[in-house]
């Protein structure tokens, strides 16, 4: 077994930031360790990995870690990542966004990093509510939930992120929980190795905002209901419907093969050059005019 | 609390000593995560919630505690590896 911590602190930015942020049990640092595991266990050297994150507690995550990093602006890593991604093709791009961050200022950027298949890796902390800001709701909240902007409760429902991301396109879908830390880290790996836009979605918990709010307790009683309520997507079918009220699947949920727009924006340039190439002898001889 | 951050050294390695389980006080926050979810009871809180390998013999070095822990505040010593048996298969090369 290796030595986790001696392996994991070589790659925090350990003598500036720490302790981090985040809420005493909050999920994002155990995400975040998930992810360094996850970055090591696959041989990545520190300088080919960049990780870019909006704005949000989520999003905090790479002031910690000693990769490329980028914070930028909320709603926007999936628009920077994709910059990125279009620079430097051979650069591993992972994006640690929020369920606000990605779905409600970012759902465009999102529904269309989907669709254009650019191979990054998307991180997504479901926490089902704003936590930097305060609690507010998030296209996440589900039903009836208790957010600071919804004291009677939420009559909206939440997004079902998976989903959405499969019918928008994403051709590697994935689902995880922070009590499931060792199958997160095996998630994240999968979605590093896939060619192509990949989501894992991971249901973390704020409770200090959203649970304390909902009377669902603090980090230990949310992690017992994430234990309680996931279900491996390879039992489905096998359960029977009435034992799936209120669960949720976990694990690779979709994972299909798709051209990746890297890839496709290369043979663009090529296609593009080849034909300006006989343009050009075409605009020499002025033959055409 | 510098005491303690400055365990991490230059190379990035903590110093996690030879108990099996070692806790980076400074950064824990005292969540009760690894205590709770402790699969064989060996971690107990203090008063004041830090996690105490109380029960040493029980701790199996599963690792669960570190992984799960939010803070990179708990560091579980590696089982010791078992010496690898000697294949000998007689020939040379
Ligand atoms: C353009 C802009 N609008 C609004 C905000 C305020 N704001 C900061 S974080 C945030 C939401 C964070 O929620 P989420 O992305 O779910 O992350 P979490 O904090 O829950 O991890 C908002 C609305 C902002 N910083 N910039
Ligand atoms: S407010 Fe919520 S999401 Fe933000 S650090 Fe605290 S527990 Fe985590
Ligand atoms: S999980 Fe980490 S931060 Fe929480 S009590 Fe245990 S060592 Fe401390
Ligand atoms: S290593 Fe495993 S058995 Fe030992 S204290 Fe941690 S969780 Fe408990």
């Amino acid at each position: 077994m290796p030595i986790f911590s001696e392996m994991t602190h070589k790659y925090l930015r350990a003598k500036k930031k720490f302790p981090n942020v985040w809420c005493s049990g909050c999920g994002i640092g155990t995400v975040m360790g998930a992810i360094i595991r996850a970055i090591d266990h696959l041989h990545l050297s520190r300088d080919e990995v960049v990780m870019i994150s909006g704005i949000g507690c989520s999003s905090r995550m790479p002031v910690y870690v000693d990769f490329n990093t980028l914070h930028t602006t909320h709603g926007r890593p999936l628009a920077f990542a994709t910059g990125v991604k279009l620079a430097k093709p051979n650069l591993k791009v992972i994006i640690v966004t929020g369920d606000g961050d990605a779905l409600a200022i970012g759902g465009n950027h999102f529904i269309h990093a989907c669709r254009r298949n650019i191979d990054l890796t998307t991180i997504l902390i479901n926490n089902s509510t704003y936590g930097m800001t305060g609690g507010q709701v998030a296209p996440t909240t589900p039903f009836m939930k208790i957010g600071t902007t919804a004291p009677y409760g939420n009559r909206e429902r939440g997004f079902d992120i998976s989903k959405l991301a499969m019918a928008a396109g994403a051709p590697f879908v994935a689902r995880g929980t922070v009590y499931h830390v060792v199958q997160l880290q095996k998630l994240v790996e999968q979605a590093i190795l896939k060619k192509g836009f990949s989501l894992v979605e991971v249901i973390s918990q704020c409770h200090t905002l959203y649970g304390r709010l909902n009377k669902e307790g603090g980090p230990v009683e949310m992690m017992k209901w994430q234990r309680d309520h996931a279900i491996p997507i390879s039992a489905a079918g096998k359960v029977p419907a009435e034992k799936l009220k209120d669960k949720f699947f976990t694990g690779v949920l979709w994972d299909i093969d798709f051209p990746e727009y890297c890839e496709e924006y290369d043979k663009v340039i090529a296609l593009a050059q080849s034909l300006a190439e006989g343009e050009g002898v075409r605009v020499k001889g002025k033959e055409r005019e | 609390m510098a005491d303690q951050i400055n365990k991490i050294e230059p190379d990035g390695n903590p110093e996690i000593g030879e108990e099996k389980v070692h806790v980076f006080e400074a950064w824990c926050k005292k969540c009760g995560i690894c205590v709770a979810f402790c699969p064989t009871g060996a971690l107990t809180s203090d008063a004041n919630g830090l996690p105490l390998l109380t029960y040493p013999e029980k701790c199996t070095q599963c690792g669960m505690c570190e992984l799960r822990c939010p803070d990179f505040a708990i560091a579980v010593r590696p089982r010791e590896k078992k010496e690898p048996k000697i294949v000998t298969t007689g020939e040379s090369q």
